[in-house]
C-alpha cells in the first residue's frame, strides 16, 4: 500500500500531562479511517494537528508525498466538518458553500454540492432555520464544495438524535464512497466506528493502540485497552483467570458471547437476567465475587441457579505496567 | 377573567400610566408647546441654530468614528493576545467609564487645559510667553469624547470576541481564507451586533454631551448648549423647540443605527469555545506589547491623577510653576468643615439614593408583572416607556420636566414643583428608569420560572416566593442596575444645571460654582470625592 497520507511520528506536548503522539499512521487514496477512542484520548488533537490547526512538536504530516507539516490551515486543501458544524450565521446556505470557493463558476458548484447532499434548492434559507441533520449536511456541503484532498469529520454525528444519526451515517458512507475522497473521521462510539470505517485505529492516551479492520480489532486486540475498550468484555485476573486457562500473572479476556454454561468450569451464582428478544445476558457472580456477563439463549439459566462457565475463546494479555 | 387576571391588569394599567405620566407626559408637552407660537420659525430663521444641530450630529458621527479606532483595536489585543499584565491593564483601560463626565471634563482643563499642567510643561520646556495652545473648540470636544467613549467600543467588542465561536474561525482557515479574509468575511460580520451597540450607545452619549461642550466649546456650539443657553436666556419658548429638534435627531438615530444592528440570532449557533488566546513568544514583542500597556493605561489614569494632585493644592498657592510648590489636605478639611460646601456632597448623595431606590421599585414592579405572563399588549408599551429616557438626551428631559411642572393644573396632573427639591430627584429617577430597568429585566429573564414553580409547590405564597427565591437570584441585577444609577445620578451635571435650586444643589454644580471662583482645588476635591465614591459604589455592584 502506497500511503496518500502519512503521518510519521507526529507529537504534540502541552504543559503537562496532555501528550498527543508519537503517532505513525498510513492512509491509502479513499480510505475511510475512523479515529476512536475514549474523550481525552487525543483524537480531535490529531484531526486537528492533521487540519493544521495545531503545529506537532515533532514528526510530518505528508499528502500525496507533500511535505504540509507546516503548511497553515487555508493552503492545506483540507475539507472539515465541525462538531457543532461551524456553519456562519451571517451568511445563508448558498454562501457558506461558496465561502471557499473562486468567485467564478461558484453558483454552479454550490448547487452542484448541495445537490450531493440531497439539499438542491436550498441556496437562499438561513442557516438558523434549519433542522440539525439540515445543518449537518451544509457542513459537508461547504467542506466538499472546494474538492479538498482529505477531508475530516470531527464527530459530525453526535449532535443528531439516535434514528437520525443511522440513517445520516450510512448516507455518509455512501456519499464518501461514491466520491472516492480519503476521510478521517473521529468518534468515541464504536457502533459508528465499524459501521463507517474501512480501518479503525483506537487511540488511548494520545498513543495510537492498534489499526485494523473491525473484526480484527475485535477478534485480535493488540492490547488490554482495544480488548476492553472495543465490544464487551470480562477481565479477570489471577486464579479465576487461570481457571479458564490464563498463565500466571496474564490478564484473561473473554466476551460474553464466548462464556457458555457447562457442566464444569468456573463455579458461580447467575445474580441477574437481562432479556433482549434473541438472547439474553446473565450476571455471574463467582465465588471470588468477581461478575462475568454470559451471552446465552434467553432460556440457557435461571437468576439464582449454580452453574459453570466455560470458555469457547479467550485473549490473555501481560500485565501492563 | 378571574380575580386575578383583573388585579394583574389593573396592577399593569395603574403602571404604564404612572410611566406615561413620568416619561411620555412631559416629551408630549414640549411638543405641543413647540408647535404652538413663532419660536419654530424663530427657530428656522437662525442660522446658528442649524449651525448647532449640525455640530451635534457631526460631532456625535465623528466621536463614534474615533471611539471605534482606540476601543476596536485594543479589545483585539486583549482578547487575543497573553503579554504579562494582560489582566491588570485590561481591566485598568475600562476606567475611564468611572469618571463622571463633568469630573472627567474638569479633569482635562487642569490636565490639558491652557494652564494645565501639559500646557504649562510644554510653555517652561520651549521658553514661550503664551501657553503653546488653548483647549477649546471642536477638538477639545472630541478629544474628551474618544477619551471617555472608547470604553464602550473596547468593552462591547471584547464581549462579542469572547462569545465568538473558534470553530468559525477555523471553518474559514479550513476553507481557505488567509487572516485578513477571516477577519473581513467572518470576524467582523459576527461582531456586527457588538459594534452597533457600542456605536449606537456612543453616537446617543454624544449627542447628549453637555459638559465637554459646555467647558471647552467656547463660541462652538452644539444642540445640548443651545438649549441651556436659551433657558438661561429665559427664551423658553425657543429651548422647547431646540429640544424637540434634539430629541428627532435622537430618535431617527436610534432606528437608523436600530437597522444595521442585525439579530443576535448570529450566535445563536455557536455552541463552541471562544479562541484561545495566542502566547506571545519573542521576548522583545512579549515586552513592547506589556511597555505600551502600561503607558497606554498611564495616559488614561492622567486625568484622575492630575485630579488627585490639583485638589492638594491650597487656594492661591500655584501661579507660574509646572508642579505645585506646596500640597495639603486643606481643601478637603474645609470641604468638610464648612456647612456650605457639605451641603452640596449630602444632597447630592440622598437624591442619588431616593432616585435610585425609586427607579429600581418601579423596575421591580415592571418585571414582576412582566414576568407574570402579562398578555402581549400590555408588556410592549411598558418596555417601551422604561427604556424611552435612554433614547433621549438628558437635556431634553430636563426641559421637558421644567416645562410640565411649571404650572398649578391638578386635573392635567401638573403641578409647580420649578422651584422645590423634588423636581430634580423626579428627574433623576426618569433617568435611571432603563438603567434599572434594563438589569432588572434581563435579571428576571436569567431566573427560571420552573424555581418560583418549586418554592409555590413547596407551599410558598408568591409574595413568600418572591422574598425568598426571585429576589436573592434577582440581587446581582439589581446591584448592577442601582450602582449604575446611583452613580448616574451622583455625577449628573445636564439635568441638575436645568433644574435645581439653592437647597439641593449637587456636586457638579457647587464644582462649577467653585471653577467660577477660582477656587480649582476646591473644586477637584469634590472631583475626587465624587470619583472615589463612583468607584467604590460600582466595584460593590460588580461583585457576584
Amino acid at each position: 500500500m502506497t500511503a496518500f497520507l502519512a503521518l510519521a511520528g507526529v507529537a504534540k506536548r502541552w504543559a503537562h500531562e496532555v501528550t498527543v503522539g508519537p503517532v505513525t499512521l498510513d492512509i491509502a487514496r479513499g480510505e475511510f479511517v475512523a479515529l476512536l477512542g475514549p474523550s481525552g484520548s487525543g483524537k480531535t488533537t490529531l484531526l486537528r494537528l492533521l487540519a493544521g490547526f495545531e503545529t506537532p512538536d515533532a514528526g510530518s504530516v505528508q499528502v500525496e508525498g507533500e511535505e504540509v507539516t507546516r503548511l497553515p490551515p487555508a493552503r492545506r486543501r483540507f475539507g472539515m466538518v465541525f462538531q457543532h458544524y461551524a456553519l456562519f450565521p451571517h451568511l445563508d446556505v448558498g454562501a457558506n458553500v461558496a465561502f471557499g470557493l473562486p468567485k467564478t463558476g461558484a453558483e454552479r458548484r454550490v448547487a452542484a454540492a448541495l445537490a450531493l447532499v440531497d439539499l438542491a434548492g436550498f441556496e437562499r434559507r438561513r442557516v438558523q432555520e434549519l433542522s440539525g441533520g439540515q445543518q449537518q449536511r451544509v457542513a459537508l456541503a461547504r467542506a466538499l464544495a472546494p474538492e479538498p484532498r482529505v477531508l475530516l469529520l470531527d464527530e459530525p454525528l453526535s449532535n443528531l438524535d439516535p434514528t437520525l444519526r443511522e440513517r445520516t451515517r450510512r448516507e455518509l458512507r455512501a456519499l464518501i464512497k461514491r466520491l472516492g475522497i480519503t476521510t478521517l473521521f473521529v468518534t468515541h462510539e464504536q457502533d459508528e466506528a465499524f459501521d463507517l470505517g474501512d480501518r479503525i485505529a483506537v487511540l488511548s492516551r494520545g498513543r495510537v493502540e492498534q489499526v485494523g479492520t473491525a473484526d480484527v480489532l475485535y477478534e485480535q486486540p493488540a492490547t488490554l485497552f482495544v480488548a476492553t475498550f472495543v465490544g464487551r468484555a470480562n477481565v479477570l485476573r489471577g486464579a479465576p483467570a487461570q481457571a479458564l486457562g490464563a498463565a500466571n500473572g496474564q490478564v484473561l479476556v473473554v466476551r460474553p458471547e464466548r462464556l457458555r454454561f457447562g457442566a464444569k468450569g468456573l463455579a458461580g451464582v447467575v445474580r441477574e437476567r437481562r432479556y433482549t428478544g434473541a438472547a439474553a445476558f446473565f450476571q455471574v457472580e463467582t465465588e471470588g465475587g468477581e461478575r462475568l456477563e454470559v451471552l446465552a439463549a434467553p432460556d440457557a439459566a435461571r437468576v439464582g441457579e449454580r452453574v459453570h462457565l466455560e470458555a469457547v475463546k479467550v485473549l490473555t494479555f501481560a500485565e501492563p505496567r | 377573567m378571574t380575580a386575578r387576571d383583573r388585579g394583574r391588569v389593573l396592577a399593569a394599567a395603574g403602571l404604564t400610566l404612572l410611566l406615561a405620566w413620568l416619561v411620555l407626559y412631559p416629551i408630549l408637552l414640549v411638543g405641543v408647546d413647540a408647535a404652538h407660537g413663532d419660536a419654530i420659525a424663530a427657530f428656522a430663521r437662525r442660522p446658528g441654530e442649524w449651525q448647532a444641530l449640525w455640530a451635534s450630529v457631526w460631532i456625535s458621527l465623528a466621536s463614534v468614528a474615533l471611539a471605534a479606532a482606540i476601543g476596536i483595536p485594543l479589545a483585539f489585543l486583549f482578547e487575543w493576545l497573553e503579554f504579562p499584565g494582560r489582566k491588570t491593564l485590561g481591566s485598568l483601560i475600562a476606567l475611564p467609564a468611572v469618571l463622571p463626565p463633568f469630573v472627567g471634563v474638569i479633569a482635562f482643563l487642569f490636565l490639558y487645559g491652557e494652564s494645565g499642567f501639559v500646557a504649562r510643561a510644554v510653555q517652561q520646556l520651549l521658553g514661550l510667553a503664551e501657553p503653546p495652545w488653548r483647549l477649546q473648540g471642536a477638538g477639545a470636544i472630541l478629544l474628551v469624547h474618544a477619551y471617555s467613549m472608547y470604553v464602550y467600543f473596547y468593552l462591547f467588542t471584547r464581549a462579542g470576541l469572547a462569545k465568538l465561536d473558534a470553530s468559525m474561525l477555523e471553518a474559514a482557515q479550513a476553507l481557505g481564507a488567509g487572516p485578513w479574509a477571516t477577519l473581513r468575511r467572518v470576524t467582523l460580520p459576527l461582531l456586527r451586533p457588538s459594534l452597533a451597540g457600542a456605536a449606537l450607545l456612543v453616537f446617543m452619549t454624544a449627542l447628549g454631551s453637555f459638559s465637554a461642550p459646555y467647558v471647552f466649546g467656547g463660541g462652538f456650539r452644539v444642540m445640548t448648549t443651545q438649549i441651556v443657553a436659551s433657558k438661561l436666556n429665559g427664551e423658553l419658548a425657543l429651548a422647547t423647540v431646540e429640544t424637540v429638534a434634539l430629541a428627532l435627531v435622537a430618535i431617527v438615530a436610534l432606528a437608523l443605527i436600530r437597522r444595521t444592528e442585525g439579530s443576535d440570532v448570529l450566535f445563536a449557533l455557536g455552541k463552541g469555545i471562544a479562541p484561545r488566546r495566542r502566547q506571545l513568544r519573542r521576548p522583545a514583542v512579549r515586552g513592547l506589547a506589556a511597555a505600551a500597556g502600561w503607558l497606554f493605561a498611564f495616559v488614561l489614569l492622567l486625568p484622575h491623577l492630575t485630579l488627585l494632585l490639583v485638589s492638594l493644592v491650597p487656594y492661591g498657592t500655584w501661579t507660574t510653576e509646572t508642579l505645585p510648590p506646596q500640597v495639603s489636605l486643606v481643601n478637603y478639611q474645609r470641604l468638610l468643615a464648612e456647612p456650605d460646601r457639605l451641603a452640596p456632597l449630602l444632597n447630592s448623595l440622598w437624591m442619588a439614593a431616593a432616585s435610585t431606590a425609586a427607579a429600581i421599585a418601579i423596575a421591580l414592579a415592571v418585571g414582576a408583572l412582566v414576568r407574570r405572563r402579562l398578555p402581549w399588549r400590555w408588556r410592549s408599551p411598558i418596555e417601551t416607556l422604561i427604556a424611552l429616557p435612554w433614547a433621549l438626551p438628558g437635556t431634553v428631559f430636563a426641559i421637558a420636566l421644567a416645562a410640565t411642572f411649571a404650572v398649578h393644573e391638578p386635573l392635567a396632573l401638573r403641578w409647580v414643583l420649578v422651584g422645590t427639591v423634588v423636581l430634580l430627584p423626579l428627574a433623576y429617577v426618569v433617568r435611571n428608569l432603563p438603567l434599572t430597568g434594563r438589569a432588572v429585566l434581563a435579571g428576571f429573564g436569567q431566573i427560571d420560572p420552573a424555581l418560583e414553580e418549586a418554592a409555590a409547590s413547596l407551599g410558598a405564597g408568591r409574595w413568600t416566593a418572591f422574598r425568598r427565591v426571585t429576589l436573592p437570584l434577582l440581587k446581582p441585577a439589581l446591584m448592577a442596575g442601582g450602582s449604575l444609577a446611583f452613580v448616574a445620578a451622583l455625577g449628573d451635571f445636564v439635568t441638575s444645571i436645568v433644574l435645581y435650586t439653592y437647597d439641593n444643589r449637587p456636586i457638579s454644580i457647587e464644582i462649577m460654582s467653585s471653577l467660577r471662583v477660582n477656587e480649582i482645588g476646591v473644586a477637584a476635591a469634590f472631583g475626587v470625592i465624587l470619583m472615589l465614591v463612583s468607584a467604590a459604589v460600582l466595584s460593590v455592584g460588580a461583585r457576584r
